[in-house]
């Protein structure tokens, strides 16, 4: 404590000089928060997927259908519990930019099978007695400032015409990650609607026993639709979302290489700042030895001021990427979950606090090592 | 005194002092077999050429350098073996050091200067508040504990710069060139301060300087030539 007015006075020496420092930091940190938010919207399915579902899709691709029979053939494998299906829908509210996902879905089996989404058993029971009833994420009826008896028109791309929907149920995620973006309603109305495909589903979600058969389950499901007009794909709920992510490309290394090249640059701006700090120097910190403080106390003294600019700098960056943040989901739907979660914050302070420290251990090693004479020699 | 026949009990002993430097593949004799014993309460100064070793023998006798040979013990101490952080420790307990450049912290105020060597006692924060207060009373800049050095003639720098030197009470005072930098009036008032340190609070100065004014007012002025102390003289009434 009693040093404190000697950290800081030097801190304020050239107030510009630390201001910018400060904000090269800021700046620095709140790209990376925003990184890892980007990273986070993107892996978010792989993040919370659920170890002991599988999905099944047509070999062929995600968008050729499979039959609804192979529901029973499924619950007839040994070790599936449940299954589910539904079909991808892909409409359009008022305007193409209001993008969000709707998913025709069971409503027999889509609960029992997302228990992380919640919807209120009464809500619930309005929706499954209502034909063109729709249970929405509060995520996206927040967006759209929907409320419970709304009615809605959804325009059909891939299956024409308006289609009108009545809000019965709002779902909320158990999870912050969990996706509350979504738009459900009955399959049944899907299939009586559209002219093609009757009969068929977009894919099936099967839940299993256990989790550590699910490679074993994956080749039996697979072996079981062999050689049929309508082969099967499987994996785990895991596995098929992050095949999902890779379809954007590598966002991970993307993500790793513009964070490390940001990083790499912060770390020469800030290490050549504190140089120029000690360099400048010299004479006093000479003096301070002169005086009996210690080459660890010299030490000490340039890598708290590296800390302290490291640390102010991160906490500014991060907490405007959590301002950033609140402000919600820049894209307007195509990030739903864009959120900064604590863990990231504590682990952006850390790297700011690393990137502190290294930077100025060169400085500060130089210091520390400073014979007094030389030194004094050189003022 | 310089031929090192002095008493044992002498504040300062030098024994033997060397000091050679490495220039290249050259060595350079700055320091050749020097003997000095200085007591309590003595005004010694160092005159003698560009080169002379003048510095260099203030630097060994403050810790801040370490001789190639022979010893230099300080109230009973031997300095010459410390370990770097012993030495550390020591020049905080027993030297004062008063440079040309006054070298105050540029970004503290004449108070935070001075509090400096106090930060590294125990001193609880209204104990050292006393002494600081004290320190600047004594070179009579009580009205400036709030200036940066900025804010002060070069004469007020060094006199908080002197403030800085005896706030520790140490063992003694060594002083490398403190009127170089100033002009007459200024260094008169700051060897005035000086004297003042020795005859009222018997401090031990031992100084370098070119100027032979302000060698008139020691007690001893001693020259050095090519490292070797070639010249004694005393004011009267001052034993050699």
């Amino acid at each position: 404590m009693r040093f404190f007015p000697l950290i800081f006075a030097n801190l304020f020496r050239k107030k510009m000089r630390t201001i910018l420092t400060v904000g090269s930091f800021a700046v620095a940190l709140f790209l990376f928060g925003l990184l890892f938010v980007v990273r986070g919207a993107f892996s978010q399915g792989v993040d919370v997927a659920g170890a002991d579902r599988l999905v099944v899709i047509n070999r062929t691709s995600i968008i050729q259908p499979l039959p609804l029979s192979y529901q029973d053939r499924l619950l007839k494998i040994p070790g599936i519990k449940l299954v589910t299906y539904a079909n991808w829908f892909g409409g359009v509210y008022q305007d193409e930019k209001n993008f969000f996902p709707q998913f025709a879905i069971s409503t027999e089996t889509q609960r029992q099978m997302f228990p992380e989404f919640i919807v209120p058993d009464e809500e619930w029971n309005k929706f499954v007695g209502d034909r063109e009833g729709a249970v929405v994420g509060e995520g996206l009826a927040k967006r759209f400032g929907w409320k419970l008896g709304d009615r809605i028109p959804i325009r059909g791309t891939f299956i024409p015409g308006t289609w009108e929907f009545n809000i019965d149920g709002i779902y909320h995620g158990k999870r912050v990650a969990d996706d509350t973006t979504q738009f459900w309603f009955h399959w049944k109305y899907l299939d009586e609607r559209k002219q093609f495909s009757k009969g068929f589903v977009g894919w099936y979600t099967v839940r299993i026993d256990d989790p550590g058969k699910a490679a074993q389950l994956v080749k039996t499901i697979d072996q079981e639709f062999a050689n049929s007009p309508w082969e099967t794909k499987t994996d785990t709920e895991k596995s098929f979302a992050a095949s999902w992510v890779k379809q954007f490309g590598n966002i991970q290394f993307l993500i790793l290489t513009i964070g490390g090249v940001v990083f790499f640059t912060l770390l020469l701006v800030t290490g050549n700042t504190m140089a120029i700090a000690v360099r400048e120097r010299i004479g006093e910190l000479a003096v301070l030895k002169a005086l009996g403080y210690s080459d660890v106390f010299v030490l000490v003294l340039v890598l708290t001021e590296s800390l302290l600019v490291a640390l102010v700098g991160g906490i500014l960056g991060m907490a405007l990427a959590k301002l950033f943040t609140l402000a919600g989901d820049p894209t307007r739907g195509l990030l739903p979950y864009f959120y900064l979660p604590s863990v990231a914050i504590a682990g952006g302070i850390f790297v700011a606090l690393l990137v502190g420290i290294t930077a100025g251990m060169l400085p500060a090693v130089t210091a520390m090592r400073l014979r007094v004479v030389d030194a004094l020699r050189r003022v | 005194m310089v031929d090192g026949n002095g008493k044992t009990s002498s504040l300062i002993q030098v024994r033997g002092l060397d000091k050679k430097y490495q220039r290249g593949s050259e060595e350079i004799d700055v320091l050749q077999g020097l003997n000095l014993d200085v007591e309590k309460g003595d005004f010694v100064v160092f005159m003698g050429p560009s080169g002379s070793g003048k510095t260099t023998l203030l630097n060994l006798l403050g810790g801040l350098d370490v001789p190639s040979r022979g010893s230099i013990t300080v109230a009973g101490d031997e300095i010459t073996h410390m370990s770097r952080s012993k030495l550390t420790e020591w020049r905080a307990r027993h030297v004062g050091f008063i440079f040309q450049m006054y070298n105050l912290i540029p970004v503290l105020t004449a108070y935070q200067n001075v509090e400096l060597p106090l930060l590294l006692t125990k001193l609880s924060k209204a104990e050292r508040r006393k002494h600081v207060e004290t320190a600047l009373a004594v070179v009579g800049l009580a009205d400036r504990v709030n200036h940066y050095p900025r804010q002060l003639s070069g004469g007020q720098e060094q006199r908080v710069a002197i403030a800085r030197a005896i706030v520790s009470d140490p063992t003694f005072l060594l002083c490398d060139e403190p009127t170089g930098d100033l002009d007459r009036k200024s260094a008169d008032e700051i060897m005035g301060l000086i004297e003042r340190l020795v005859r009222e609070y018997h401090k031990t100065v031992l100084m370098v300087t070119h100027d032979p004014l302000v060698a008139k007012r020691a007690n001893m002025t001693l020259h050095l030539e090519k490292g070797v102390l070639v010249e004694a003289s005393a004011k009267s009434g001052v034993a050699s």
